[in-house]
C-alpha cells in the first residue's frame, strides 16, 4: 500500500506543482493553539511537519529555537505532542504528518515505545535531526517496519559515495538541506546553484521524493517550485513570535501566509 | 564493560565511535558528517607523524612551558596530618590552565586543514582564553562563543580575549552557561565548516573532540610520570590522583599515563550551592544517559530528555554532560567520582591558598576539597596529587563577593 507521504507527492506532480511542506513546532504558542494552526494550514499544505521541542537544539536557529523555547515554557511533554497529531489526525485523515526532533527525546521514551506512539496516534514519518545516516540504520528499519516513513536528510557536505548509500535506505521522501546554516539561515546561494545541487542529486534517485529545505521564505519559494517539494519552517515560527507581540491572532495569520505560499509553489 | 590493557583509552571505542558501546558516538546534524570525517582522517595521520609530533612538542616546551611544577604541599599535609599531598601545578602553564594544550594543539590541526578561522566554546573563560591566544599566536581569526552569565562572572578572562583580539559572541539562550555556548558554537560551525575549525573546549562533543583533546591534555601525566617516579623513585604503592571534572579534559589528561597502573583516580564534580537541588555533577549524582552535544553520556536532564539546569559558583564545571570517557571509566569502575558543593570549594580555595604558594581557582579548589576531607584518614605513608589546573586571580571577583577578602 502506497504511504500517504507518497500519495501526496504523486497529487502534486498530478497538478504538475511542487509540493509545500510546512513546519510548526508542537504546542506552540499553546497546545490549542497548535492545533488550531494545524488544521488551517493543512488546507493548503500538503504535508505537515511537526516539530517536537527540545531545549537544546543544536541545527535549529533563532526562530525554531524561539517556538521550542515556548511551547516548553507553556509545559508542552512528547505525550502533549501526541494529543495534537491524535487530534489533529482524527479530522484530517489523509494529510500526511512528519514528526521531527532531536534523538535524546526518542532515546528516553524508548524507540520501540516511541514508534507504537506514533503508530497509534496516526504519524506518517520521522525526521531525526541529529541521527545521520549510517547511525540510524537501526530505527529507520524499525520505522519502516511499522510502515512509518524514516526521512534521511543529505546536505551540500554530503559526499557522492554517501549520496548513493543514503538514497539506498531511504523510504519516500528524502530531505535536501540547501546550504550549510542552520534552520531559519538566510539563503547564502542563488536559488539556481541551489537547483543545480538539486537536481545532480535527483539524477540519482529519480523515482524519490527529494524534497528542499533551509532558508526558504515567501520570497525565495517561486524561484525553487521545481523541486519536488519545498520545507517552510522558520518563517512559519517568525511569524507566531511576530504575532504574539502584536497581539495579533497567530491561526488566522498562518493561515494566510501558508495560503499564499501554496499558490506560490504552482 | 571492560577496558583494554594495551589500547590508549581515546581509542576504545568501537566502529560506531562508542565507548563500552554506550558512551559517546556522533549524534550530529548531516552537514557536520563531512567536516567531521574530514577532522578525523587528518587527526589520524598526524598523530602518527613524527614532524607533526615534534613540532607540538616544541609548541609545548617554548610555548606552553612544559614541564609545568610538582610540589609537595609541606604545609596542607602538616596541617591535616595524614597523607602527604602534592601538587600538579598545571596553572604554571602559559595562560594559566590546562585548556592551553588543547587550544595549540587545535590550532596546529587547523593550520594543516588549511583553515583560516577558528572557533570554540568557554565557560570559565580559559578556553576561550587559551584559544584566542594561540589564534593569535598561529595567525588565525577567531571566535568565542561564552555564555552572558558567564562574560559576567568571569570579566579577567573575558578581557584576556578581547586583548588577544577574538571576537567574543554573548550567548543569551537558555541559561547562559556553556552549555549554551557550545551548542552555539557547534550552530555556527554548521554554517561555516567550510571555512572554519572548531575546537571544542573540554572533552565532549562528537568523538573527533573528545580524542583530540584527550590527546592533548596527557601531556599532564606524560610530566607526571616522570616526575612522580623521580621524586618517590616508583610510583607509590597508595597513590591517589585527584582531579576536579567539568567536560573532564584536565582529569584525562591527568590519569592518561596512569590508567594501566595501580594508581587510584578520583574525579570531583561540582556539587552546586550546599542548599541547593541544583548541581553539576551527573556521575556523581545518578543522572541518566542521553544525548548532549552529538555524543552519548551521563547527562542531567528530566524524565522527558530535556537538559536540566545546573548550579556551580564554577563556571568551568558548570555543565550538565561530562566527557564519554568518564562515562566509561566510571562504568568500568577504573575511576571513581564524587563531588564537592559550592561552600566545600570555597574553603579548600581558602585553606590552600592561605597554607601554600599556590592559589586554586574554583574549579581545581573542588578536587582540593576532597583531598582534604580524605588527607586526615590516610596514613602518612599514602601519597595524594591534586590537579591544580587553573589559577584563582579569574575568580576574585566571586571569591571577594562570598568570602569578603580575597587572597592570593
Ligand atoms: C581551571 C579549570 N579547571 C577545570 C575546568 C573544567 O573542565 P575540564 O573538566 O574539561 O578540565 C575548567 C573549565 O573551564 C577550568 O577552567
Amino acid at each position: 500500500m502506497k504511504s500517504k507521504i507518497a500519495e501526496a507527492f504523486d497529487n502534486c506532480k498530478k497538478e504538475k506543482r511542487s509540493a509545500l511542506i510546512t513546519y510548526v513546532v508542537a504546542g506552540d504558542n499553546s497546545k490549542k493553539n497548535s492545533i488550531k494552526i494545524l488544521n488551517a494550514i493543512s488546507q493548503h499544505a500538503d504535508i505537515i511537519e511537526l516539530g517536537f521541542p527540545h531545549n537544546t537544539p543544536i541545527a535549529d536557529g533563532g526562530q525554531i529555537q524561539e517556538s521550542s523555547h515556548r511551547a516548553l515554557k507553556k509545559g508542552i511533554e512528547l505525550e502533549d505532542v501526541f494529543q495534537i497529531v491524535k487530534k489533529f489526525k482524527k479530522k484530517n485523515q489523509k494529510k500526511p504528518l512528519i514528526l521531527m526532533g532531536y534523538y535524546n527525546l526518542i532515546y528516553q521514551s524508548g524507540e520501540n515505545s516511541f514508534l507504537n506512539k506514533c503508530k497509534k496516534t496516526g504519524v506518517d514519518g520521522i525526521i531525526v535531526v541529529d541521527l545521520p545516516y549510517p547511525e540510524n540504520k537501526k530505527f529507520a528499519k524499525k520505522c519502516k517496519k511499522k510502515s512509518i516513513n524514516f526521512v534521511q536528510l543529505l546536505s551540500p557536505t554530503t559526499t557522492k559515495e554517501r549520496i548513493k548509500k543514503i538514497i539506498n535506505d531511504s523510504h519516500d521522501m528524502i530531505y535536501y538541506i540547501s546550504m550549510l546554516s542552520t534552520t531559519g539561515g538566510k539563503l547564502k546561494l542563488h536559488p539556481k546553484t541551489i537547483l543545480k545541487n538539486y537536481f545532480n542529486i535527483k539524477k540519482l534517485c529519480k523515482n524519490k521524493n527529494l524534497v528542499i529545505g533551509f532558508g526558504i521564505t515567501n520570497k525565495t519559494i517561486s524561484a525553487l517550485k521545481s523541486a519536488d517539494g519545498l520545507v517552510v519552517g522558520s518563517i512559519l515560527c517568525k511569524t507566531i513570535t511576530n504575532c504574539i507581540k502584536k497581539r495579533q491572532n497567530p491561526v488566522t495569520k498562518l493561515d494566510k501566509m501558508v495560503y499564499q505560499l501554496r499558490r506560490m509553489v504552482a | 564493560m571492560k577496558l583494554q590493557k594495551n589500547v590508549p583509552l581515546i581509542d576504545q571505542h568501537d566502529k560506531n565511535f562508542m565507548y563500552g558501546g554506550k558512551f559517546g558516538g556522533n549524534f550530529i546534524p548531516e552537514t557536520l558528517k563531512k567536516p567531521i570525517d574530514d577532522l578525523t582522517k587528518l587527526f589520524a595521520k598526524l598523530r602518527k607523524d613524527k614532524k607533526f609530533l615534534r613540532e607540538r612538542d616544541h609548541y609545548f616546551t617554548n610555548y606552553i612551558g612544559a614541564p609545568t611544577p610538582f610540589i609537595k604541599l609541606d604545609n596542607l599535609t602538616d596541617h591535616l596530618g595524614g597523607a602527604q599531598i602534592y601538587a600538579k601545578v598545571v596553572s604554571e602553564a602559559n595562560g594559566g590552565a590546562h585548556k592551553i594544550y588543547n587550544a595549540t594543539v587545535h590550532c596546529l590541526i587547523a593550520k594543516k586543514a588549511g583553515k583560516k578561522y577558528i572557533i570554540g566554546d568557554t565557560g570559565a573563560g580559559y578556553a576561550g582564553k587559551m584559544l584566542s591566544m594561540a589564534a593569535k599566536k598561529f595567525g588565525l581569526k577567531c571566535k568565542i562563543f561564552m555564555g552572558a552569565k558567564d562574560i559576567k562572572r568571569q570579566r579577567p578572562n573575558v578581557e584576556a580575549m578581547r586583548k588577544n583580539g577574538a571576537e567574543i559572541v554573548p550567548v543569551t539562550t537558555g541559561s547562559q552557561t556553556l552549555v549554551d555556548a557550545v551548542s552555539e558554537c557547534m550552530r555556527y560551525w554548521v554554517s561555516n565548516c567550510d571555512t572554519t575549525h572548531m575546537c571544542v573546549g573540554s572533552t565532549v562533543g562528537p568523538n573527533i573532540f573528545i580524542k583530540i583533546c584527550a590527546f592533548s591534555t596527557a601531556q599532564i601525566s606524560r610530566e607526571l610520570i616522570q616526575q612522580v617516579k623521580e621524586e618517590f623513585g616508583k610510583i607509590p604503592n597508595k597513590l591517589k590522583l585527584i582531579n576536579c571534572v567539568g567536560g573532564g579534559s584536565s582529569a584525562a589528561g591527568f590519569w592518561n599515563e596512569f590508567i594501566n597502573t595501580h594508581a587510584e583516580l578520583i574525579g570531583v564534580e561540582a556539587g552546586g550551592p550546599k542548599n541547593s537541588k541544583l548541581h553539576a555533577a551527573p556521575l556523581s549524582k545518578g543522572s541518566k544517559i542521553g544525548i548532549l552535544h552529538g555524543a552519548a553520556q551521563y547527562v542531567i536532564q528530566d524524565k522527558e530528555g530535556q537538559i536540566g539546569s545546573t548550579e556551580s559558583i564554577s563556571a568551568g564545571l558548570d555543565y550538565p554532560g561530562i566527557s564519554p570517557l568518564h562515562c566509561f571509566l566510571k562504568d568500568t569502575k577504573r575511576a571513581r567520582y564524587t563531588s564537592a558543593s559550592d561552600e566545600e570549594a570555597l574553603k579548600a580555595y581558602q585553606l590552600v591558598s592561605k597554607f601554600e604558594n599556590i592559589s586554586p581557582s574554583l574549579e581545581p579548589s573542588h578536587a582540593f576539597a576532597e583531598a582534604i576531607k580524605l588527607a586526615p584518614k590516610l596514613n602518612s605513608s599514602e601519597v595524594i596529587i591534586v590537579n591544580s589546573c587553573g589559577d584563582s586571580l579569574k575568580d576574585k571577583d566571586i571569591i571577594k563577593q562570598k568570602l569578603g577578602s580575597y587572597i592570593r
